[in-house]
């Protein structure tokens, strides 16, 4: 077998045993959680036989690892259960609300990772001149804002005194996608600049770091102009660092927007997820944790074999 | 009188060093040197590390590496001085008028592209050749250069060929866009000297064949001889001589040209074997872990009290694979080692503290062999507490003993490895071995990094401490002069095999077997025509080829 394939599978096999691993903390940790569901759907003033009986109806009173398993074997069929609360199918409504965060992710994604990677590239060849510290200086203000903040002040600026945006990012399925994207401009913009200054510091020190190579030397002696050197000489051996912070941002877009979500009161997971923390709802956090797990695992992975395949070594065994 | 093709006149470079713990400053180091250069001719610079051969050499192409800077005179290529050249024109002229061979091809290609792509980039990219026209005249030059299947080479990447092949890639690469000159700097340095000589003459043949002028830089003098038509002496920053190769090699007229000639003027008398080997190692084979191959077989070799014997072979050969055995780093799937009249346990953590002791390594990287943030003192105190328990004055006075020993004065024991040349970091090294008063010292490349003047020192130094403490040396080395100038015995290795045993007297004298040969005749002669000689008379190829 090509070692490739071999790197590759191992890797699968690995991401898998991890989900698994990630299912077994998720479950352990949601079950030592204080609080009764029971309790709370029927109030202070229940019975301790209405409690019982409750309890017995939504197997609470099963032992861990039964309950573990059940709950295993219906995700693997795609049940992810039903909401203790208002009893609907869980998968449902999840539904909707990731596609509504993955599509938010996808356009602060398109906008920044391509940005980030650019005025990285901007960054190397004016290294130490004044636009290299103006893009460090910018990116690194904005990482250190509250994303609450910048939130409020885009809308303050542009929504409100410009007039340009909705302040609002709530989404439907009756909206065109123009409709849509004007709704969430805003957010994407706060997603973008959050999460610019990581991408382009750390292209900005991979793509240095391989400018210190002998290579380089030899490109300059062929009298390649600088911005060429860097993008065809450097840029391709530094893609395995970048990559990896890059997936470590996207999987921020997508699990780590909650605050955002709150701001714009956008119909995300992240909002989903907090509602149901405050109700107790065990089976939904439970199922919002897994898919948080499987994006983390997931685009991990693909930054795991995005470097096994850009090394040369590795692709053209001797 | 031709035009000259390179006009150089009172060169000085400068650059800015950070010496540890003070202030950057600025030092020139090239102060002021003329030389022409006609169309066709190849000139050699030679010297020392730090004479300014790469710097001169890199200057024809208007290039300071790192921080070095041009700080004054000219430099003319074709007419015209490329220091006062705007960046534009300088581009026009790296890779098309003038292009740069290296010393290390494996870093001067880049891993993550093809072989033909680099080989043809500055052609294409300064118009000289359409991508077709420039492919087939990178096949033509890797024909010429004499590598393998020259129609499909350029398909692979750098780490699916050879270092010698790889080197000879480099040629190409310099030479595909028909220069009028090319830089090679130290190009056959790095090779084994039995790959060398194959690479010598491939280089030798293309620069005649395509009427390129050229620099050629190196250490090496009898290199240098083989393919210059005139030679540029450079000690420090200044010329010393300049005349043909001929008035060089056979009428030097500097002291200092002298001394290159003549360097290894070591005498070593080979001892007689004494009857108690310290070290005993028998039908020893080995394997690295998750590897299918023996990269030792059923190696037998001796070695006596107070004497030395010398390992010799190619990169790969099994030379360092043998040490890693002895001192336990890596055990051995066979065999078995006896040393000083006892059995080595196998692997080194569970060998007795004596054992530890009495077996020392000096490595060939000085520089990495030291912590850089210990003083000498520290580095060399190290061992004496650790083995022998000494603490405050005691240690100090030892200190100073091991210090005297190695002829480094006063005033080294507070000094960082920073401070220190490339001789005086080996010298260290040397000390911190000595310090544990052992049997036998491994001795791995020690000299192979230092300039020919520095590495005859530390010869004669080990030679001097041999008498002294009575210490047996294995001397791992790929340099027959080395070996002519300090063992006892040799042993020859080719491919994990000892294909040659015996006293010095013995192994250097004819009849030879075919590696052994191969090896002895590859060493350059400071003669000319040596070259071509040894290239008709040859048996076989090397391994690394």
């Amino acid at each position: 077998m090509h070692p490739i394939l071999k790197l590759v599978a191992q890797r699968l096999a690995l991401g898998f045993l991890l989900l698994i691993a990630a299912s077994v903390l998720i479950f352990a940790g949601t079950s030592i959680l204080p609080g009764d569901v029971a309790q709370q759907i029927l109030g202070q003033s229940a019975t301790p036989e209405a409690l019982e009986n409750l309890r017995r109806e939504l197997g609470l009173n099963e032992p861990a690892l039964s309950r573990y398993f059940s709950w295993l074997g219906g995700i693997l069929q795609g049940d992810l259960g039903t909401a203790l609360t208002n009893g609907r199918d869980i998968a449902e409504s999840l539904g909707t609300r990731l596609a509504n965060t993955l599509f938010l992710a996808f356009w602060a994604a398109l906008i920044s990772v391509p940005l980030a990677i650019f005025l990285g590239l901007l960054a190397v060849r004016y290294k130490d001149r004044w636009p290299d510290k103006l893009i460090s200086g910018v990116t690194l203000t904005t990482i250190s804002i509250p994303e609450f903040m910048i939130g409020y002040v885009l809308i303050y600026w542009i929504s409100i005194k410009f007039g340009w945006f909705s302040s609002v990012a709530i989404i439907n399925d009756s909206m065109t996608l123009g409709q849509k994207l004007n709704a969430i401009a805003i957010p994407v913009m706060v997603l973008t600049l959050v999460v610019l200054a990581h991408m382009m510091r750390m292209t900005r020190a991979a793509i240095l770091n391989v400018m210190q190579s002998a290579y380089i030397e030899t490109a300059e002696l062929k009298g390649m102009p600088m911005l060429r050197i860097i993008r065809k000489h450097a840029f391709p051996n530094a893609i395995a660092p970048i990559v990896n912070v890059v997936m470590i941002n996207l999987a921020y877009l997508v699990v780590g927007v909650v605050v955002v979500e709150v701001v714009f009161a956008y119909p995300g997971m992240g909002q989903y997820l907090v509602d149901h923390v405050a109700k107790r709802d065990i089976p939904v956090v439970q199922a919002c944790g897994l898919i948080f797990a499987a994006v983390y695992i997931g685009l991990n992975l693909v930054a795991d074999i995005v470097s096994i395949l850009a090394n040369p070594r590795l692709r053209h065994p001797k | 009188m031709t035009e000259p093709l390179l006009k150089v006149r009172g060169l000085k470079i400068g650059a800015t060093i950070y010496p540890p713990g003070e202030k950057a400053r600025d030092i020139e180091i090239v102060h002021g040197v003329d030389f022409d250069l006609e169309p066709g001719k190849v000139l050699g610079l030679i010297g020392e590390s730090g004479a300014g051969k790469s710097t001169i050499g890199l200057a024809s192409m208007a290039y300071g590496r790192g921080g070095v800077e041009i700080t004054g005179g000219s430099v003319e290529v074709n007419g015209r001085d490329v220091l006062q050249s705007g960046i534009r024109d300088i581009r026009r002229l790296r890779g098309a008028e003038v292009t740069y061979v290296s010393q290390s091809a494996a870093a001067s290609f880049n891993p993550a592209k093809k072989i033909m792509e680099q080989v043809t980039e500055a052609a294409i990219l300064q118009n000289k050749f359409t991508k077709a026209e420039a492919e087939e005249r990178a096949v033509t030059l890797f024909a010429k250069l004499g590598l393998p299947d020259p129609d499909n080479i350029g398909q692979r990447y750098p780490h699916q060929v050879s270092g010698g092949q790889l080197q000879r890639c480099m040629t190409a690469l310099a030479l595909c866009p028909e220069p009028d000159l090319v830089v090679f700097d130290e190009p056959t340095t790095a090779l084994d000297v039995t790959t060398q000589i194959d690479v010598l003459a491939a280089i030798k043949e293309a620069i005649r064949d395509t009427g390129v002028a050229a620099l050629y830089i190196t250490h090496d003098l009898a290199v240098v001889a083989q393919v210059s038509d005139h030679i540029m002496v450079l000690r420090m920053g200044d010329m010393v001589e300049y005349g043909t190769v001929d008035q060089i090699i056979n009428q030097p007229r500097e002291e200092y040209t002298r001394a290159l000639v003549s360097v290894r003027s070591i005498e070593h008398e080979e001892k007689q074997p004494s009857p108690d080997p310290v070290l005993k190692v028998e039908g020893i084979t080995a394997r690295y872990k998750g590897t299918d191959f023996d990269v030792l077989k059923d190696v037998n070799v001796e070695l006596h009290r107070g004497q030395t014997l010398a390992v010799v072979g190619e990169s790969g050969s099994g030379k360092s694979t043998l040490a890693r055995v002895i001192t336990g780093l890596l055990p051995p799937s066979a065999g078995s080692i006896t040393f000083d009249g006892r059995s080595l346990t196998p692997d080194m953590p569970s060998r007795p503290i004596d054992d530890l002791r009495e077996l020392q390594m000096i490595y060939q990287m000085a520089d990495t062999a030291m912590n850089p943030r210990q003083t000498v003192g520290t580095i060399i105190g190290r061992p004496l507490e650790f083995y022998f328990g000494l603490r405050g004055a005691e240690k100090q006075k030892r200190i100073q003993e091991l210090l005297d020993e190695i002829e480094l004065g006063d005033g080294f024991q507070d000094r960082y490895p920073a401070e220190l040349s490339g001789g005086q970091k080996q010298r260290v090294c040397i000390a911190r071995a000595l310090a544990a008063k052992p049997k036998l010292i491994i001795c791995d490349e020690v000299t192979s990094a230092l300039d020919p003047l520095v590495a005859d020192g530390i010869l004669k130094l080990l030679l001097d401490l041999q008498k002294i403490e009575d210490v047996a040396y294995l001397f791992i080395t790929h340099d027959l002069a080395t070996v002519r100038a300090i063992a006892d015995s040799i042993a020859v290795m080719y491919q994990g095999e000892v294909v040659r045993y015996g006293p010095k007297s013995q192994v250097l004298s004819p009849p030879f077997d075919d590696y052994t040969d191969l090896l002895l005749s590859s060493v350059p002669e400071m003669r000319l025509g040596w070259l071509e000689e040894v290239i008709a008379n040859r048996k076989m190829e090397s391994a690394g080829n």
